[in-house]
């Protein structure tokens, strides 16, 4: 047998090796991906990467975020629901200015969940902590225990609802992690936004999994928790902060 | 031991209706706020997502409070066996009912969703405090009513002692949860302490005592029964001495916090810069709740006489729903700490002292809540002999001997 002919067989058997191997691997990864009607399972979890020091000072998230979610206000800032807003942070002692995107940090231990007395604030199994909108009285309990000041009470009647985004006065909402795009394989508004017209800080992924960008930054990037003291394992990681 | 007559009030006289007619109106104006803030929303009243309860949350948690310490004299009674305040235990054990009924109305109508009170009977969720009250609450109505039946029906006179210690260990959990519905907001420098359950239960002694003494005071007043010296005056003295365990609490707990680094700001806005809540801690909480309650009750011009005692039960009053603001919506005006050693500014009201100022409708519904206790009381009065017929001091001595 030439040389050439036994690397074109050893060429050969190894593409039909593959060609047969990949449907499997294939599979593999659509064993771990999810259809639309199956329940979301804790092999995932939901997380954002929010590099500050790429944070220009543009507000394209939060715009995103109430268009995408019809979170619309009344001109009334102190009862207006918010779900994403842009903080200005100055260091006390040397006058460092810095700006973030905040939200609903999707902690793996919401203390909203522990307080809510119906059970309508929860947290899927694949980290989205989101709010029962048929179970919750509005007692606005979570607004108190919520650490970071995520959560608004509807305090007037909605109009101009998006058919993804059910809302209601009279009851408590918050970043959903727009889970009806991320249901459907996308990503959430801000994310998208802000790598369209904004300064690319923010990535959305998987946190479990190691192929996801998230995960590798995350293993070799230095990050940080907001209230990281008190030990919730947020799924919002920061950095630059 | 002489036996207590009892007697239902007369309640014919035009002073009583016009009493049910004012408590009536009033009543009639909490229930148009309720459904005022329903039909609107919230907006409607001064609160926001920043301070999301507001006096309705200081009538309803002040009433709760006061409902589980106004049966303290039908436990001292019956658990501790003084036989001085047994004829006094029916009436504590209605009163723990209708303030808690009026606390409990005013609690619900404020929620967001009242609709849905069926949810929160139906869907519990047991690691919440909230939802641990709801059975606290409900099954404080159950045993408050099975420890009326031992006192009321003779045969079963003899149970009243055990049921009375289910009342009395029953409100000690209860108003260990309502303390802990704040002590179990980890995110919240103001609240976020142990102390608050047994402080919340100090409160309840006080609170609960004072309203006890003028709705007994009135109650004898307006029915023409004779109220003694003595017997008051054991009253007075047990009020000054939950008065000042109050105080003993609440400088506990700033003085833990001020030996706290990271606590210094929060007790500089409360006692020092905090603008309405530093007034009405030192002017509303200290001086009327605290200090100016055990001059008239322990001070050298005490007298003892009927004015002064009521003058100290209204200042209890007055310096505990002061005691409650501070607590509730200053504890919420104070920027929640996020980022230490930054200034915070955002749209959101972040990092600045949210502000808030009681409306009408939030007002009228908190006051509409006192009212329907008051009415319910009257009402039972009325109805049921809760009332023993004399507490002059021969009377009640006898009872004692």
């Amino acid at each position: 047998m030439s040389p050439d002919r036994r690397r074109f067989l050893g060429w050969g058997a190894a593409a039909a090796a593959g060609a047969a191997l990949a449907p499997a691997f294939r599979l593999i990864e659509l064993a771990q991906a999810r259809s639309p009607e199956e329940a979301a399972s804790a092999l995932q979890r939901w997380g954002l990467l929010i590099d500050i020091t790429k944070c220009a000072d543009c507000d394209v998230c939060v715009t995103a975020c109430h268009e995408e979610n019809g979170v619309t206000g009344h001109g009334r800032p102190e009862t207006d629901a918010q779900w994403i807003r842009q903080v200005r942070l100055r260091d006390k002692r040397t006058g460092y200015a810095q700006t973030l995107p905040l939200m609903c940090q999707h902690c793996e231990h919401p203390p909203c969940v522990d307080v809510c007395p119906t059970g309508a604030s929860f947290r899927r199994a694949d980290g989205i902590v989101l709010v029962d909108k048929h179970t919750c009285i509005g007692c606005r309990y979570c607004v108190m225990a919520c650490p970071y000041g995520a959560r608004s009470f509807i305090h007037e009647a909605v109009s101009g609802q998006k058919a993804d985004v059910p809302r209601g006065k009279g009851m408590v909402e918050s970043c959903t992690l727009c889970v009806h795009r991320v249901d459907r394989g996308e990503t959430p508004a801000c994310v998208e936004a802000c790598n369209r017209d904004g300064g690319k800080a923010m990535v959305f992924g998987d946190l479990n999994d190691p192929s996801a960008e998230i995960y590798r930054r995350l293993r070799s990037e230095p990050s940080t928790q907001v209230r990281a003291d008190l030990a919730l394992n947020t799924g919002v990681r920061y950095q630059g902060l | 031991m002489s036996s207590v007559h009892y007697r239902e009030i007369e309640g014919r006289s035009g002073g009583f209706y016009a009493l049910l007619g004012a408590l009536g109106v009033l009543i009639l104006a909490g229930a148009g706020a309720g459904w005022y803030m329903d039909h609107h929303g919230h907006y409607v009243t001064g609160m926001s997502n920043r301070i999301v309860w507001g006096t309705p949350h200081v009538f309803a948690v002040f009433l709760i409070v006061a409902a589980s310490g106004a049966l303290n004299v039908a436990s001292i009674a019956s658990v501790f066996g003084r036989d001085l305040y047994k004829p006094l235990a029916r009436l504590s054990g209605l009163l723990a009912l209708t303030l808690l009924a009026g606390g409990l109305v005013v609690l619900v109508l404020d929620l967001g969703r009242p609709d849905r009170l069926i949810v929160a009977m139906t869907h519990y969720n047991f690691k919440s405090i909230f939802a641990w009250n709801i059975f606290l609450y409900t099954g404080f109505f159950a045993v408050v009513a099975l420890y009326l039946w031992t006192l009321f029906e003779r045969r079963m006179n003899g149970y009243s002692k055990r049921a009375g210690m289910l009342a009395f260990i029953w409100r000690l959990v209860l108003t260990t949860g309502t303390g802990s519905i704040f002590g179990f907001l980890v995110a919240r420098e103001p609240y976020n302490s142990a102390l608050l359950a047994p402080l919340f239960i100090v409160m309840s002694f006080s609170f609960g005592l004072a309203v006890f003494v003028l709705v007994l005071m009135a109650a004898c007043r307006g029915s023409g029964r004779a109220l003694g010296e003595m017997m008051l005056n054991r009253l007075a003295n047990l009020l000054g001495v939950f008065v000042a365990a109050v105080l003993y609490f609440v400088v506990v707990y700033h003085l833990t916090n001020l030996y706290i680094a990271r606590q210094h700001d929060v007790e500089r806005f409360i006692l020092l810069d905090g603008g309405v809540y530093t007034a009405l801690f030192w002017i509303g909480q200290i001086l009327v709740g605290s200090v100016v309650p055990l001059a008239l009750l322990f001070g050298p011009a005490s007298g003892g006489s009927h004015r002064t005692i009521a003058a100290a039960a209204v200042c209890v009053i007055l310096g505990g729903l002061a005691q409650i603001y501070v607590l509730i919506i200053g504890g919420q005006a104070y920027p929640q700490l996020m980022f230490p050693d930054k200034e915070v500014t955002s749209s959101f009201f972040d990092g600045v002292v949210a502000a808030y100022a009681p409306s009408l409708p939030e007002m009228a519904l908190g006051v509409g809540g006192v009212a329907l206790a008051l009415a319910l009381t009257a009402v039972a009065l009325k109805v049921l002999p809760f009332l023993p017929q004399s507490l002059a001091d021969g009377d009640a001595e006898s009872v004692g001997a």
